[in-house]
């Protein structure tokens, strides 16, 4: 990492990797990571929303227990281990089942290029989907005007759960089902966009760290080739943006890296 | 039966030669011949089995994903699915006319792109044929072979090919799968560096594509018998032209002739096409047959493709490539329509020609580096984009409903036009060459050859090292069979059944 922040002096400190990373009482491992410039890997972490912990990509050791880093206090003395081959791994295999559940076809898809999920992989080097895809079938929903939703690219992050209830006031989304069959539903009683508040303004149409929640009709106005992550890898492109410089394209800067 | 060949009249009684590659992405054919025990041929098929499932992908989509999506479609030409696609959903968002500059974009990397596929096409899968011999030895008849023999013009074939990616990629911002061209127009025009890097290497592209006229004129003054009676069928013609009656891949309407020459329809505008091309079914094929409506299903059988469209036209509007086409009409000293498919690989490179005169104009064109790129107007629910592909002429017909979902697609590709085409044309090889005799793997590329002329794609016609897997079956009267033969590499060998 390049851009290391200067350190506060008097902060208390864990160790990362062996670095010194400074924090603040009550922030998580993941938070004071990421201001001191370290980059652990995430989906479901946002730094505006309150840690959620259900992706589990961002699992690191703490003093040799598996831990989610962006659910994890941070406290003096921690020995923290993050690029290490086996979590590497780990996060690997937890990609590529997210890959597996959905439909995520790169090539024709207007979010690759500002996808998490797609930067992520890139980042933790996952070539293949690996295991065999389910190609979930669930009809979009279409209904609303403006927006476009595409349910088979859902990775269950809750983000535009969290920032349409917590922000925007609306509760547009919600989850049902439990394991395998968990989906995103749309919060209105005809279960349709359409028959919600959603309004394209809204926080939540920020935040999807995939392609589920998509503006209509601006489709690959943006070159593929010059979007954030195939500008930088996605590690440093969080690092720049939370440091006050963005890179990318201003409309992509919505959201966490998007 | 109307088609000699198509028909064994009692078809339990012969032996059955199939020549069956594995399957690519876009469809893979395979060629059943009926025999009986004296060798003679009662039926020639070519069965193409098209990727279909695709409409299953694009029903349902947003409309602004389609021009991506169908790039899938075809692995050596995906760029005109691309630019089918947006010239078809251009209507939907109401752009009757894109911008200048979105045009001259776009017709910049569809030359670019005719450019890669016929240098392709001809350097790399049909050149070992021709200069080789059809029958001559497997192991040196592919592209290695012609590196070796003729090393300048595989490597002017590998530089072709590259300049045209290279505009493809400056183009459509990737080399495949690129999303330059979008429904309304394009997302990017060209920069004065881009420019300048592509105008570069043109005076070598127009020396090297000379030397490939005159390679193969060179080619076919040995051998003019062989090259005007190989395969050949008269069949009427069909393409796209300009307004103006001249060679246009890129835009304008829809002319056809007779084997004769005489005018079918001209002028149809494109979102009409179904007032003219009807398609037919046969139990046999997967592959539909279409067929111009006012010749019935038997008699309106076309050729699309280069050789149709060099024809079809009245006239090319760059001298170079107007030069060229003028010397392959004058092989026809009647002035008879060529209807001979080895002149699909002259007609490929009258059209490479065309191509580098074309992009030259381009280049030259400031408008290339303009920034009004999108246009729009009111919605409309359907729309139809023609275009002419490498391999000929392709049609998307899409409709869209208010929520912005395709709702239905036709695709009608150039394999499918030539459906007939190439199975007449390997019917007549398989008269001319096959009947009678022992059959072995240099008369079995006779087939592939005569394919080979109009489509590439086809895996069956596709032996990029001489390497394709081919199967060959002998069935007995009762359909089991006796015998495989299997093509590897340079071998044919028989495996048990
Ligand atoms: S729609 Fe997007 S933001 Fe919402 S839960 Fe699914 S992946 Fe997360
Ligand atoms: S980012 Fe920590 S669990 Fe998802």
């Amino acid at each position: 990492m390049s851009d290391k922040l200067p350190q506060p002096a008097g902060l208390p400190i864990f160790l990362l990797d062996g670095h010194e990373i400074p924090f603040q009482p009550g922030q998580t491992v993941m938070q004071a990571a990421l201001e001191a410039g370290f980059y652990i890997p995430h989906l479901c972490f946002h730094e505006e929303f309150k840690p959620h912990g259900s992706c589990k990509v961002c699992t690191v050791k703490v003093n040799g227990r598996t831990v989610a880093s962006c659910t994890t206090a941070a406290a003096a003395d921690l020995d923290v281990e993050s690029e290490t081959s086996e979590l590497r791994d780990l996060r690997k295999t937890l990609v590529q089942f997210l890959f597996t559940e959905g439909n995520h076809f790169c090539p024709s898809c207007e979010q690759s290029g500002n996808c998490k999920l797609q930067a992520v992989a890139y980042e933790l080097d996952v070539l293949s989907a690996h295991f065999n895809p389910i190609f979930p079938d669930r009809p979009l929903d279409a209904s609303h005007p403006d927006v476009l939703l595409d349910f088979n690219r859902c990775i269950l992050c809750e983000l535009c759960i969290r920032a349409s209830s917590e922000v925007d006031g609306k509760d547009v989304f919600a989850l049902a089902g439990r394991g395998i069959t968990k989906h995103l539903i749309v919060n209105a009683e005809s279960g349709r966009l359409a028959d919600t508040k959603l309004a394209v303004n809204d926080k939540a149409m920020s935040v999807c760290p995939v392609g589920v929640i998509q503006r209509k009709r601006r489709g690959f106005a943006v070159p593929i080739g010059q979007r954030t992550y195939d500008q930088k890898p996605i590690s440093e492109v969080t690092i720049s943006r939370l440091q006050g410089h963005p890179i990318g394209h201003a409309e992509d800067q919505e959201g966490d890296g998007r | 039966m109307a088609f000699p060949l198509e028909k064994a009249e009692d078809p339990t009684k012969l032996r059955r030669v199939a020549i069956d590659p594995v399957s690519r992405v876009e469809g893979h054919g395979k060629v059943t011949i009926l025999l009986d025990d004296a060798g003679k041929i009662h039926q020639v098929r070519l069965h193409i089995v098209e990727f279909r499932g695709f409409e299953r992908f694009i029903l349902g989509r947003p409309y602004w994903e389609v021009p991506v999506m169908v790039q899938r479609l075809c692995g050596i030409c995906p760029v005109s699915h691309h630019l089918a696609a947006s010239k078809a959903l251009d209507l939907v968002v109401g752009a009757k006319r894109v911008t200048h500059t979105a045009e001259l974009v776009r017709r910049l990397m569809h030359y670019g792109q005719i450019l890669q596929s016929h240098a392709l096409h001809f350097y790399h899968l049909a050149s070992p044929d021709l200069l080789f011999g059809f029958g001559s030895a497997v192991a040196t008849r592919n592209v290695v072979g012609v590196l070796a023999a003729f090393p300048e013009l595989a490597r002017q074939g590998v530089l072709l090919r590259k300049y045209g990616q290279e505009i493809i990629r400056l183009t459509a911002g990737k080399r495949v799968h690129g999303t330059g061209s979008v429904p309304g127009g394009v997302n990017k025009s060209l920069t004065a560096a881009e420019r300048d890097e592509l105008l570069a290497p043109l005076p070598d592209v127009k020396q090297w594509l000379r030397s490939g006229l005159a390679a193969l004129t060179g080619l076919y003054g040995q051998n003019r018998e062989q090259y005007d009676s190989f395969g050949t069928v008269p069949s009427s013609l069909l393409s796209l032209v300009g307004r103006q009656g001249q060679l246009d891949l890129y835009d304008g309407v829809l002319r056809a002739r007779d084997q004769y020459g005489k005018i079918i329809f001209d002028g149809l505008d494109p979102q009409q096409y179904r007032s003219q091309l009807k398609e037919n079914v046969r139990s046999w094929s997967y592959m539909k047959f279409p067929f111009i409506g006012s010749l019935g299903p038997e008699a309106g059988w076309y050729k699309v493709g280069p050789l149709a469209r060099i024809q079809n036209c009245d006239v090319i509007d760059t001298p170079l490539a107007e030069e060229a086409r003028q010397g392959l009409l004058a092989t026809s000293p009647t002035r008879q329509l060529i209807h001979a498919p080895l002149h699909y690989h002259w007609a490929r490179l009258i059209e490479m020609v065309h191509a580098a005169e074309v992009i030259e104009n381009l280049l030259h064109d400031q408008d290339l580096l303009g920034d009004q790129l999108m246009a729009s107007g009111p919605r409309a629910i359907a729309g139809v984009g023609i275009i002419e592909a490498p391999r000929g002429t392709l049609i998307h017909h899409y409709e869209v409903d208010e929520q912005d979902l395709v709702t239905m697609c036709n695709l009608i590709v150039s394999t499918t036009h030539n459906n007939q085409a190439m199975n007449e044309a390997i019917r007549q090889v398989a008269r001319q060459y096959l009947d009678g005799q022992e059959l072995t793997e240099g008369l079995l590329n006779h087939i592939e050859v005569a394919i080979r002329a109009y489509d590439p794609c086809l895996s069956c016609a596709t032996h990029a090292l001489g390497k394709m897997p081919l199967q060959v079956e002998f069935v007995d009267p009762a359909g089991k069979v006796v015998q495989r033969l299997v093509r590897d590499g340079e071998n044919l060998a028989a495996v048990s059944a």
